[in-house]
This record gives C-alpha cells, structure tokens and sequence, in this order.
C-alpha cells in the first residue's frame, strides 16, 4: 500500500532578500485511502508545504525527507512528482493562454500514463467527469484557466484529481471561493476519486464545512511551519469554535 | 509583464492626437519619395532608424545595386499571370512613394520588376508561389508588384531562402471589390540582411490580409504600408516572429486612413531567445480628418524566453476626427511564465512539452487567423525548429538537425 512519508521537513522560500525559511521540522505520514485536514492561521506554511512536495522551483528544501512508497520524491523533477503519483490542487490555478482545456488534459494525461488515452474511451470520460462537476462542455476548447472564475477553476482542478487518478492529492483551499452548491459538487468529486482509485488525500483548509462533505481521518493543526496537534474530525470542531489563539500563543511564535 | 491599452473609440476631435513611447511626428509629415537625393543616407539617428543596425545594412543604401543575388521563381495559379518587365512600366509605382532610404535606394537600383496580375473576377484556384532564393552575397535590389484586379480573389506567398543581402520592394494593388492574401516568409539562412518595403494601396470594398513571418537571416527590416483609396476598404495585418541571438527583427507598419469607413487590424506577436536576439516594432496608424467612421485597432506582444534579449514595441496613433467606429492599441511584453510552466510539469507533462506547449499557446490564435494552411503548417514547423534551438540551450542538449 502506497504512503507518503514526511520526516522533518525544513523549507525556505526564495526572496529579495534572501532565503526565508519557513517550514521547520514538518513530520505526516499519510497512507492510501486515507484523509488527512490540515488547518491552520494564514502565513503559517501551509501551502509552502503543498508547493514543495509538488517541487515548485522557489521553495528549497533545506533538510528532511519525503518519500512516496520510498521512492525519494525530493530527487524527482516537477513532472516526475506528478508521474509517480503526486497531484496538486492549487490555491491559485495558473491560466495558460493558447492551449485548450481538451488539450491540456490529453497532454497531461499521456504524460502521467505513459501511453495516450484510447480516443473514444477518452472523451467519454472526459465529458462525463466535466458533467459530474457541472462544468459546462464548451470550457474543453477554452483555454487553461483564463477567464475562468474563482469557482471554476476549483472544479478545473478536481476535474484532474478525477481524470488522471493520482496516488496521493494535496488540495489546497479548493473550497475557498466555493459557494455552497459548488463545494457540494466539488467535494462529491473528491469522494468519487477516493471511492474509485484509493487515493491518499491532504485537504488543506480553512473551514469545517468542506469536512461535513469529505470525511478527515486525521487533523492537524499547522501553526509556524510545523504541526502543533494532532487528532481526529473532533480537533477540527474545535478549532472552528477557538480558533488558534492557544497554538499561537504557546511555544513558537509566528513570525511577523 | 508591460503593457499599455488605450481605447480611442471616443476620442475627442482635439487635432492631431498621437502617443507613442516617444512622440515620432506626424507620419502625414514624413517624406516620401521617388528620388534618391530627397531621402539622404540615415546616419542612425533618424526616428525611422533609431532601433536598427544601421552599419549592416549599409550595403542596401547605396545608388546602385545589383540585380542577381537572387533568382526569383513563380508558380502561379492557373488563373494567374505572370510577367517580366522593365522598371519603367506604367503599372509600377502605383501603391506610392517611397519612405525610407532603403524604399527609395531599391526603386532607384531594380532594372526589371516581376508582376503577378489576378485578373478582373478571376478567383485563384490554387496558391501562387514566389520564391526568392540567395545565391549571391552582391547587395542587389528586386521588384515584385502583386495586382489584384477588380472582384479578383487570390492568395499569394512569397518566401526568401538562402544567404542574401536584398533591397526589396513589394507592391500590392487591390481593386475594387477584390479579396487579396499576401504572405511574406522570411526564412533566410544565416548571415542574410533583408531590407522590404511594402506598399499596399486598398480600393472601394476590398480586402487586403497582410501576412508577414520573420524567422531566418541576420537583419530583417519591413515596412509594410497600407493605404485606402475608397471607402469600404478593409486591410488585416498579421505578422509573426521569433529572434534567436544576435538576430534583427524590425517590423515598422504604417496604416493610412485617407478615406471614410475603413477597417484596419493589426495583430503582431513575436519571440525571442538568446542573447542580442533584438525584435522592433513600430505600428503608425494615422486617422485623417476626412476618415469618418474608421474603424482600427492594433495590437503587439512579445515574449521573452531567456535574458539577454530585447523587444521594442511602439504603438502609434495619430487620429485627426472624432467621428470613428473605434481606435485603439495594446502593447505588451512579457517574459515567459515560470509559474505557467509549473503548472504544467506539476501535471506530469515533460519541460520540453510544456515550454513548447506555452509558446505555441502564445501564438495560436495568430496561426489560425492566417487561413492559408499549408503556411500554417510551416509555420508550426519553424516554431518547433526554433524550440528546439532554445531547448538545447536550456537543456544542455545538442538541437537535432
Ligand atoms: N515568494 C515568497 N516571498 C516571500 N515570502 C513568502 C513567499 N512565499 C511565501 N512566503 C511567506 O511564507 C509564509 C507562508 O506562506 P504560505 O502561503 O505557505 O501560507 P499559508 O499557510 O498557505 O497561508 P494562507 O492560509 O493565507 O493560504 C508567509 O509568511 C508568506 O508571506
Ligand atoms: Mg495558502
């Protein structure tokens, strides 16, 4: 069974003035099938995390280890993260003027197979995933993310999770920006792929309400660049009631 | 990422209202014509010659030029005539003067001109080829007129290869009624310097697509010009482009609204790799105050794939009545994407496709806006081949020849 082993995981961020470092020490083991919610205060390191497990140039990775069944994910460029089995659902989707959502999705998809999909069977299932998120047939020939609204580019993504059936997706604040019909949608789509492909998934979020859809296992409070708590869906309950002031307040302090 | 849009369409009749990132003067002002000693040699300094390499092209400035650096080869539709005449034939020199000291040296040096004539209502069945191919290093002038007649509908590709150092005039004369495509490749190997003045004029109802694709030779300099003799007149400019180091690519169209209710559009897109790799342009768009209900618009990016190169862009409209349809212009240049090409490895997708993928993204619209597919097709090609060029830099890999 597939897993996703962080050990002490340190990275810090290319700036202006150098490099900033801002995850420190991050330790998640997350196997198939399993959900783990992260939550935790803005600026705390959570989608730092996301980026550098994708391999997102910016980030370096100063020490730790993340291995994926162990195989050494921090040796393996952006694409061959995604060709092993890494998905990353962004915060921000990038538009891509010029090439075609259908486009897009094929290319992707002989990438991470290796082979190109069978024609008929393809547009079949592409068509069918688009339905299941209620995304409308024309965004096929539009370009990748341009013009698309906040919503839309969410579904877009879950689109993929769906299509190209990854081993482990980090979903970054995919409910964000969600109103209440779409993040039922989008989190039917989760399911779908959990119940199809076994995937492992990390759902970061602000919010409970995506977690009353998609079911955690496990929670885990980010505060500062590392997990302060961890529990089960109960932590989550809490820490919309509380709020992080009792993380925040012992132990590291945020930096400004 | 710069970029400047303005929209003209309500623009107030407040005399001649021009912007540029440097005010050029009025184009209505700039000398024209067909004698040598009214347009001096430039020293570089001129607003016309400001981004050129003005010392390579020397060779084209001169009085006399030869006239066997190229050898010139029709294949003409079926319903297309071709002939050979002498430069003073009455059909040359209809589409106007001369604007630049390379405009004025090539019309002075030519001693023949090729003319390809679409007769009146005749529709093209197939393409007409012209093909220009180097052979000699002699600087040397070459003449082309392309005469659409009335109601005439064709499309014609004129395409340089080989190693040339060419001064060279196009005309293009479009009737009333006619439906004219003119594409210019330039896919010169290297060392050619290429100096082109085009001259269009646009009769009543016509309709000019204008086609130019830079990718060979060491200087490349176009002047296209369109002008309307009637109202009705539509003009659509395309042009295409991509410098590999120490290349010269300078693109200076210039679109004359004389007369009421005319269409221009002007779509140019390049890119640009390699260190010294240097592209210009320069789109002059002057409205006249008798050009009533003129509807135009332009519009230029480029994009940027390694340091070290460096793209011009000046967008300039000159509009002279506030009775339009619409006016505006959009500049950008930008340098490519690393989060696009994030985005796309982060879904499996290789470097190499994902860098192809953005730059053929970037041009796509422009390719299918040419409408002459077997263009089209080169095209696509030329765009891999200079991928190649610039993936091998990336990648440390030798290009496949
Ligand atoms: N490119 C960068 N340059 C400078 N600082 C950066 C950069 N990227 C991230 N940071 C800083 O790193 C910290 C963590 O940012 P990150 O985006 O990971 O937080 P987050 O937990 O995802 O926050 P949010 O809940 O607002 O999405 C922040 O203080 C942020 O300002
Ligand atoms: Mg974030």
């Amino acid at each position: 069974m597939p897993t996703l082993e962080i050990r002490d995981l340190h990275v810090s961020v290319e700036t202006k003035e150098g490099p900033k470092p801002i995850l420190r020490g991050v330790d998640l083991t997350i196997a198939s099938g399993e959900t783990h919610a992260i939550m935790g205060p803005n600026g705390s390191g959570k989608s730092t995390l996301a980026s550098a497990l994708a391999g997102h140039p910016k980030y370096e990775v100063t020490s730790g280890t993340v291995t994926l069944d162990g195989e050494d994910v921090l040796a393996m460029s952006v694409d061959e993260r995604a060709r092993a089995g890494l998905f990353l659902a962004m915060q921000y989707p990038v538009e891509v003027p010029g090439v075609s959502v259908a486009n897009f999705l094929r290319t992707a998809k002989t990438a991470i197979s290796g082979e190109a999909p069978a024609l008929r069977t393809w547009g079949k299932e592409v068509r069918g995933a688009m339905e299941n998120l209620r995304i409308d047939s024309s965004f096929a020939e539009r370009s990748v993310n341009e013009g698309f609204s906040g919503g839309e580019k969410k579904r877009h993504e879950i689109l993929q999770m769906e299509l190209f059936k990854p081993h482990f997706a980090i979903l970054d604040e995919t409910d964000s920006g969600l109103d209440v019909d779409a993040l039922r949608v989008v989190s039917e789509g989760v399911n779908r792929a959990k119940e199809t492909t076994d995937v492992g998934v990390l759902l970061i979020t602000h919010y409970t309400r995506i977690l009353r859809y998609i079911k955690p296992d496990f929670v885990h409070v980010f505060v500062d660049g590392r997990i302060a708590e961890e529990g089960g869906p109960e932590l989550a309950e809490r820490l919309e009631a509380e709020g992080y002031d009792r993380y925040v307040g012992t132990g590291a302090t945020m930096s400004a | 990422m710069t970029a400047t849009t303005t929209d003209h369409s309500r623009a107030v009749a407040d005399g001649a209202h021009s912007h540029g990132l440097v005010p050029a003067g009025s184009r209505a002002e700039r000398v024209t014509s067909f004698d040598l000693a009214d347009i001096p040699v430039p020293s570089g300094r001129e607003e016309e010659w400001r981004f050129s390499p003005v010392a390579r092209l020397q060779p084209l400035f001169a009085e006399t030029l030869a006239s066997d650096g190229v050898t010139v080869t029709v294949e003409a539709a079926p319903e297309v005539k071709v002939e050979t005449v002498a430069r003073d034939d009455a059909r040359l020199g209809k589409a106007g003067k001369p604007g630049d000291r390379t405009a004025v040296s090539a019309w002075n040096a030519v001693t023949e001109a090729t003319v390809v004539t679409v007769p009146a209502e005749a529709v093209a069945s197939d393409v007409t080829s012209v093909r220009i191919d180097g052979v000699s290093k002699d600087a040397t002038a070459q003449h082309l007129l392309v005469h659409a007649e009335r109601h005439s509908e064709a499309v014609v590709v004129i395409d340089h290869r080989g190693d040339a150092l060419l001064n060279q005039t196009v005309e293009v004369v479009v009737e009333d009624g006619a439906q004219l495509t003119v594409v210019s490749v330039q896919d010169w190997a290297d060392g050619a310097v290429h100096a082109a003045a085009h001259r269009s004029t646009v009769g009543r109802d016509a309709r000019l697509k204008h086609v130019v694709v830079t990718f060979g030779g060491d200087v490349v300099r176009i002047t296209p010009d369109a002008t309307f003799t009637a109202p009705g007149g539509e003009v659509e400019m395309v042009g295409l482009y991509f410098a590999d180091a120490d290349q010269h690519q300078e693109h200076r169209l210039f679109v004359d609204h004389g007369v009421p209710s005319c269409k221009s559009r002007v779509t140019y897109k390049g890119a640009l790799q390699g260190s010294g790799a240097h592209t210009v342009w320069v789109g002059d768009v002057l409205i006249q105050a008798e050009a009533e209900d003129t509807d135009t618009y332009e519009l230029n990016r480029n994009l940027v794939l390694t340091d070290g190169a460096r793209a011009d862009s000046v967008p300039n409209l000159e509009i002279e009545t506030g009775e339009i349809a619409g006016a505006g212009h959009a500049s950008a240049t930008g340098r490519f994407d690393d989060e696009q090409l994030f985005y796309l490895m982060a879904r499996g997708i290789p470097e190499t496709d994902a860098r192809r993928l953005v730059v053929r993204g970037f041009f796509a619209e422009l390719i299918d806006e040419i409408g002459v597919a077997s263009v089209e097709e080169r095209l696509l090609a030329s765009i891999e081949a200079e991928l190649e060029k610039s993936m091998s830099v990336i990648t440390g890999a030798p290009a496949a020849e």
